[in-house]
């Protein structure tokens, strides 16, 4: 069992998340509430990591953040590594091909909080600021609590992209998908046995636990 | 504070209004859906901007295109009660009157709840309560923040009829704590009539007709451009019992009239929305007629507008009662103002939600 590789992929999915928690509410409440002109295009764009093979993401994404890149430059500048073949680069990558996951949800649960009750919040003298904590995000909660618990789990099972960007670095870039097909390679295949059980046990309890707390949630609310 | 209206706009409907609501006083908007009087509304809550114009709260300016003013909807001083109630799904009754309010006081929250009868009922969630119940609800988070204006866009519409009854008996009743200028928008002309202090008329976009209720409900002309024959006066009236026969009978004036399902107690003072069209008028006090109420009253104006009616001013003590009556029974009848005659009612024809309370205010 390589527990190296677990605590990176749970840690890796923890980073995940908390970085596009507030991209989620902001850019799925944006997206709900606004009418503008290319917001199709917007749309389709945050949908295109679910469309597109990991290779083909994964292959831009390396090449976005290689050392010739001016995003790869800079790191390098700035922190004296490369971007690519780091865990900070696997991050970058994890949170941008987690996207859809995290925004469409999100988008469709502030999508159903009625005209008529945001402005009534705004009637009331609340906010925006104050209203989106206290009216929309209360309601919308479900769409985004789903958002965060596909990314989660999304991040656990992503393979692909990860290999491309990342590479098999042990303790960096190493994660548990990537650890199971190392094992599977070596022909261990109760090494790899036991990591995917692990990882079927986790993702399920992640997924069990926050749909009774969402639904107990949903209880509350209604 | 006056409340001042001033507003311009090419779309989504023409509109060009200007008018004034004094502290106190409930103006209704009234016309056609898509009249215009619902974005009037919007316009003074700041949740639409009109291409030009002006509103003041008093010495607050909410907007002014000109100087480039637009205050956003949470810093302009209102209280808006919707159609559809929109409460806070989330919240408890008390928990929506307390998020309405700049410093939450629960004290001040269940006083609230109480003044619009839902004593009991604040640990409800909205979908526990019902249409009546969730208005009232919505009435009273309106008032928590003490607004400076009171904003209602037609907010009995989706309740059943004898809900709507007892809401508009209780907001004639929650007159007299309401200092500030009230806008009611509806499309009921008994609500109106019932509520109002003054009307407005809007017809695409524009205030076609303006005055007290009484003048606007008495305008035949002005109700027929909406389509309407509403020509209607309120009379004022006791309950003085119940009738063996189970109609109840109200004092007048001028004598008494007897209607069926009056509900109060005996010396309860009534308004009772008379509709100018069922009222009969007769020389001598007409006897063998199946209708009973028969009230003395003397002509003080008749008013001819383009239709083939004639519109009779009577009045009956203080109170005037009106009625519409073709050019001809007029010209038969040969009335002219000061000529005393007997107005006859048919008890059947006045409807339920067309009694309310006597406001003290008006």
């Amino acid at each position: 069992m390589d527990w190296t590789a677990l605590f990176l992929s749970l840690e890796l999915a923890a980073w995940t998340v908390a970085i596009l928690l507030p991209v989620s509410v902001l850019t799925g409440r944006f997206l709900a509430f606004r009418q503008f002109g290319g917001k199709g295009l917007v749309e389709a764009l945050v949908m295109l990591p679910l469309v597109l093979p990991p290779t083909v993401f994964g292959f831009y994404m390396l090449v976005a953040f290689g050392r010739n890149s001016p995003l790869g430059s800079l790191w390098q500048e700035l922190f004296g590594h490369q971007l690519v073949f780091s865990f900070e680069g696997l991050v970058l990558a994890s949170v941008i091909f987690n996207l859809p996951f995290a925004i469409q949800p999100a988008q469709r649960g502030f999508e159903a909080v009625p005209v008529a009750v945001r402005e009534a919040a705004r009637c009331c003298g609340l906010s925006p600021w104050r209203s989106l904590r206290k009216v929309e995000l209360p309601l919308a909660w479900p769409g985004v609590m789903t958002a965060m618990v596909l990314t989660f789990a999304h991040t656990l099972g992503e393979f692909g992209i990860v290999l491309m960007v990342g590479g098999s670095i042990p303790g960096e870039t190493k994660t548990v998908a990537i650890a199971i097909y190392d094992r599977v390679q070596a022909f261990d295949d109760r090494g790899a046995g036991i990591m995917a059980a692990t990882l079927v046990a986790i993702s399920l309890a992640t997924i069990t636990a926050t749909y009774a707390l969402s639904a107990r949630l949903g209880r509350r609310l209604s | 504070m006056t409340l001042s209206v001033s507003l311009r706009a090419d779309r989504p409907v023409p509109l060009e209004v200007a008018f004034e609501v004094a502290p106190g006083e409930l103006l209704a908007l009234v016309g056609h859906s898509g009249s215009g009087k619902t974005t009037i509304l919007r316009s003074i809550a700041g949740l639409w901007t009109p291409s030009s114009g002006q509103v003041r709260a008093g010495g607050t300016v909410w907007l002014d295109t000109g100087a480039g003013i637009d205050l956003a909807v949470h810093r302009r001083s209102i209280g808006f009660v919707f159609q559809s109630y929109a409460l806070f799904p989330h919240m408890t009754a008390l928990g929506n009157v307390l998020t309405a309010m700049a410093t939450p006081d629960r004290a001040e929250a269940a006083r609230l709840l109480d003044l619009v009868n839902l004593h009991g009922l604040a640990d409800r969630k909205p979908a526990q309560l019902s249409g009546g119940q969730q208005q009232r609800v919505a009435l009273a988070r309106a008032l928590a923040r003490k607004p400076s204006v009171l904003l209602l866009d037609e907010p009995f519409s989706a309740v059943d009829r004898a809900t709507r009854e007892r809401l508009h008996a209780e907001i004639i009743a929650l007159r007299s704590h309401l200092a500030m200028p009230v806008v009611l928008v509806t499309h009921d002309m008994n609500e109106a009539q019932l509520l109002a202090d003054r009307m407005l008329v809007i017809q695409n976009g524009r205030l076609v007709r303006e005055g007290t209720t009484a003048q606007v409900m008495a305008d035949a002309d002005a109700l027929r451009a909406m389509g309407i024959r509403e020509v209607a006066a309120l009379l004022p009236a006791v309950i003085a019992g119940i009738e063996e026969d189970g109609l109840t009978r109200l004092d007048t004036a001028t004598g008494p009239i007897f209607l069926p399902g009056v509900q109060g107690d005996p010396g309860t003072r009534l308004r009772v929305r008379i509709m100018a069209h069922e009222i009969i008028l007769s020389r001598a006090r007409p006897t063998g007629l199946s209708a009973q109420n028969i009230l003395p009253a003397r002509v003080t104006k008749l008013t001819q507008g383009d239709g083939p009616a004639v519109t009779v001013h009577l009045s009956v003590g203080e109170a005037e009662l009106l009625a519409r009556i073709t050019r001809r029974a007029a010209r038969d009848l040969a009335l002219a103002p000061g000529d005393r005659v007997h107005a006859v009612l048919k008890a059947m024809s006045v409807a339920r939600d067309h009694i309310a309370p006597a406001s003290r205010h008006v």
